[in-house]
């Protein structure tokens, strides 16, 4: 393990706005499992796409196993045995598994036809060799998130890859999934591959990597072997300072009941139904997590709620007041307010301006709307109260909301959505994408909000949050609440068999 | 802080791509012209000091540029919703003949009552013509740009027909000569109905204007309609639902937008500014209806809210540009005794509008490119 299997020396890289990378040194040694971590914006990006080909550096050298290269784009990066996997699969999904790996390096017959035969053998060496199996006639479309990923990994080694660099892989991953990807690696490892892995998940560092380099602000803070150090060490070198871990919540006496749903049921945009005869209450002053694998009714549950899709039958009450099919607006002015999980594509307008989106929802009413004419003395004040209070950078209420980070976009979303004390909150995914500073923020807020003795329904896919934040945890599976669970007498593992559907896997646990 | 000047210098470049791709138009047009052996400069020289040297000139451009700035707005403001609105051809045609129809039917009417009722008939007209794709689209979710090139065809059809059912009367001469009206437009609206030209009042308070320039008052009725868009769109309530719906309609229904009930307005005030083209045709020009002198306005209403990047300030720039080169073409016609064809203009404004889709391309690839932060 002494010898460099890549060398990146002195690599700058600057962009219009920012410096992504400034003066870094990145080594990786050969068979290693190297965690690259940071914030968003740190430059771990940048990075790997100098390593790439598909940015040049400005300056610096980049060596593999110890010759000098010139990587000018992502076919010298492929001939130099090194792979990507990204974080967005680019897959073809009416294709099969097969085709899917061999595309543009289809082995061929008589130099004419492909060779379907020789790839699927080779596809299934390739799975075999890292200790699974993977049907090679399967169409993409068919198969898991879980699977699919394996298929990038196998099209990576296919094209001959000795460098892999995985791009977050476990953002899409239920736990399960999860361990089962680290094995992969592992076996990957004990081939001699080396593997950079970029992730925001401290544990995952620690429980994969050999070494780990942590960048800042398009610099490298800090090189580690990774069982020298410990989350907390890498969390204050990534953020710049201490970061709280422990969620402190206070102890409080829930309220009245905020919102209860009865018999509710839904329909997805395919027609099926998507939310099958879920019941349930919220308290006032309580957080119930929504723990599930994506795609399992939870994106129509909260649109059923919020008024954006209708409910086939059942019932919803706020407070005693029936809001079953409500309008969007009229459920606003009822106070649920929405932080909603595709932020990009619900909950915000990138084109307008941080003080436009800030008035959205209430843009028609005193005082943002005055007969017919938007006030604008009330909207630019409404805006900049609202900057300094949630700290949202750039500060310039003129900026369009597409100019800013995501995690600057969120906040602009929970400042709107807090803004003028809502009985209900609804977050979903409030934390998916977003750096560790604004993880913590983002927590604090819904936190204040539940201490203020507001009601919560918060909808994630990360374990760790639904644990720490939530006074109860449902588990929903193809739309249905299979189990509520108490958050201090459960684990990710227990909610981890639920959210996949294996109840009898769940009683065999508590057995043991 | 150095940082953001470049920044606002990608925004500025983005502002000014229509201008570049004018002088680019004019480059690939002098080409042409010495394809076709003369001389481009003095072309242009012609064609720019007749069109705008003198107040002739002037005149006759804004003439022309006028029912291109009310197109221009429509296809801009429906465009702000995100609908293209390709019915401007249909939605004019009906406009127009509402217009005509009330200025010949009411003609015992005074003035100030005839002429903003005729305005008013020229707007609902359009509006009318313009609801029904606006109705499909929102309840039915059936694309507006199929509706509305139907509704041109309809339009087309349905208004000939009423102006031959509303034909005008032979002429003395002809009746002398035994011969029926075979023109097929409408009868005359009322004096009471007629937009002044500018020359009576220019005239009236001396400025040197001559009498047979048809620039009239509907120009400014195409302005105040420009400053009346732009505030909907940017100071209003109702703008900002539309413009919300425009960029995503995902987050203005979050936001308790009604994305159908602004679909439907905005295609409705879209028609109407299609629809007051009858103020300056009708009210201003023929004093009637007849389809020739209205047909291709709503098409290159397109081309003109393209230019003026769908901002009403743009629009009105671009139309006055569509007018320049209109006039000024007709004129170098004249003066190379044909050798410059007409057709020449066409192939200039379509390569400036081409090159403002490529040029806006460019820049936005270019702004992509330097902002990119992963």
């Amino acid at each position: 393990m002494s010898e460099f299997a890549l060398e990146m020396k002195n690599i700058t890289k600057r962009f219009p706005l920012v410096l992504a990378n400034d003066k870094v040194d990145f080594s990786v040694y050969k068979g290693e499992i190297h965690a690259l971590v940071g914030e968003n914006g740190a430059g771990k990006s940048t990075l790997m796409s100098i390593l790439y080909g598909l940015y040049q550096a400005d300056s610096g050298k980049i060596f593999i196993n110890g010759e000098k290269v010139n990587i000018a784009n992502p076919n010298v990066a492929i001939n130099l045995k090194i792979g990507m996997v990204h974080q967005h699969f680019m897959l073809v999904p009416p294709l099969t598994v097969t085709e899917n790996i061999i595309l543009g390096m289809e082995p061929k017959k008589n130099n004419i036809l492909i060779d379907m035969e020789k790839a699927i053998i080779r596809v299934e060496e390739l799975s075999e060799s890292m200790g699974f199996k993977i049907d090679p006639k399967a169409k993409i479309e068919n198969i898991s998130v879980g699977i699919q990923q394996r298929v990038e990994i196998i099209k990576v080694l296919y094209r001959g890859a000795e460098i892999l660099v995985m791009d977050e892989p476990t953002a899409v991953l239920t736990p399960q999934e999860v361990e089962e990807l680290f094995e992969i690696l592992k076996s990957l490892k004990k081939q001699g591959k080396t593997i950079i892995f970029i992730t925001h998940k401290l544990n995952e560092v620690k429980a994969l990597s050999d070494r780990v380099t942590v960048m800042r602000k398009g610099k490298v803070v800090g090189i580690k072997d990774t069982k020298d150090t410990n989350q907390e060490e890498i969390a204050s070198m990534m953020v710049g300072r201490k970061v709280i871990f422990e969620i402190e919540k206070k102890p409080i006496n829930f309220g009245k009941t905020a919102l209860k749903v009865e018999k509710l049921k839904a329909l997805n945009n395919k027609g099926l139904t998507a939310v099958k005869n879920i019941s349930f209450e919220i308290k006032e002053g309580e957080i119930l997590g929504f723990a599930g694998v994506e795609g399992n009714g939870q994106t129509e549950l909260v649109e059923v709620i919020t008024g954006l899709r209708p409910a086939s039958s059942g019932k919803i009450f706020l407070y005693d007041k029936d809001i079953t099919n409500y309008s969007p607006r009229n459920i606003r002015e009822d106070k649920i307010a929405h932080i909603p999980e595709d932020r990009r594509r619900r909950g915000i307008i990138s084109n307008y301006t941080v003080a436009e989106n800030l008035i959205l929802g209430s843009h028609y009413r005193s005082p943002f709307n005055k007969g017919l004419a938007l006030n604008f003395t009330a909207i630019n004040n409404h805006a900049n109260n609202l900057i300094k209070d949630f700290d949202i950078r750039p500060s310039d209420k003129d900026n369009l909301l597409k100019s800013l980070s995501g995690g600057n976009q969120q906040k602009v979303i929970v400042a709107r959505e807090l803004y003028g004390e809502p009985k209900l909150l609804i977050a979903a995914q409030p934390t998916r994408g977003l750096d560790v500073g604004s993880i913590e923020f983002v927590h604090q807020q819904i936190l204040n909000e539940r201490d203020k003795g507001k009601a919560i329904l918060l909808i994630s896919a990360d374990l760790e949050e639904i644990l720490s934040l939530s006074d109860r945890i449902a588990v929903i599976y193809e739309g249905e609440i299979v189990d509520v669970l108490d958050p201090k007498k459960t684990d990710e593992n227990e909610i981890g068999l639920l959210m996949t559907g294996s109840t009898t896997n769940k009683k065999l646990l508590k057995t043991k | 802080m150095k940082s953001i000047k470049k920044f606002d210098y990608y925004v500025l470049l983005e502002k000014i791509t229509p201008l570049i791709a004018v002088i680019c138009g004019l480059l690939v047009g002098a080409i042409v012209i010495i394809l076709i052996g003369e001389n481009p400069v003095f072309v242009y020289k012609t064609l720019f000091s007749y069109a705008i040297g003198n107040r002739d000139g002037w005149g006759n451009v804004l003439f022309r540029a006028t029912p291109l700035i009310f197109t221009g707005l429509a296809v801009a403001f429906a465009f702000r919703c995100g609908l293209f609105n390709i019915g401007g051809e249909g939605q004019v045609y009906i406009g127009s003949f509402l217009a005509a129809w009330v200025g010949f039917t009411f003609t015992n009417f005074p003035a100030f009552i005839l002429i903003p009722l005729c305005i008013l008939a020229a707007a609902c007209g359009g509006a009318l013509w313009a609801a029904v794709p606006g109705i499909l689209k929102a309840k039915m979710g059936v694309h507006e740009v199929i509706i509305t090139i139907m509704m041109n065809w309809i339009a087309a059809s349905l208004s000939f027909y009423l102006a031959l059912v509303y034909k005008a009367p032979a002429t003395e001469a002809m009746i002398a000569a035994g011969v029926k009206q075979m023109i097929p437009h409408t009868k005359e609206i009322a004096q009471a109905a007629r937009l002044p030209r500018l020359y009576t009042i220019l005239n009236s308070i001396n400025i040197d204007f001559p009498a047979h320039n048809q620039v009239n008052v509907s120009f400014f009725i195409a302005i105040g309609v420009a400053i009346l868009a732009y505030y909907i769109l940017w100071k209003t309530n109702l703008g900002y639902e539309i413009r919300a719906v425009g960029y995503n309609p995902l987050a203005a229904e979050y936001g308790g937008i009604s994305v159908a009930k602004n679909i439907v307005l905005a295609m409705i005030i879209s028609g109407a500014f299609a629809g007051l083209v009858g103020t300056n045709e009708v009210m201003g020009y023929k004093y009637r209806w007849r389809q020739e002198i209205l047909s291709g306005l709503g098409f290159n209403g397109i081309a003109v809210a393209l230019l003026g990047k769908n901002h009403p300030l743009g629009v009105v720039l671009a139309a006055i540009l569509f007018g320049i080169l209109n006039y000024g073409g007709a004129i170098v016609n004249i003066y190379t005794k044909g050798r410059i064809p007409r057709e020449l203009i066409m192939v200039l404004q379509a390569v400036i509008v081409i090159f403002v889709v490529i040029s806006d391309e460019v820049v936005k690839r270019l702004i992509r490119q330097r902002r990119k932060v992963v």
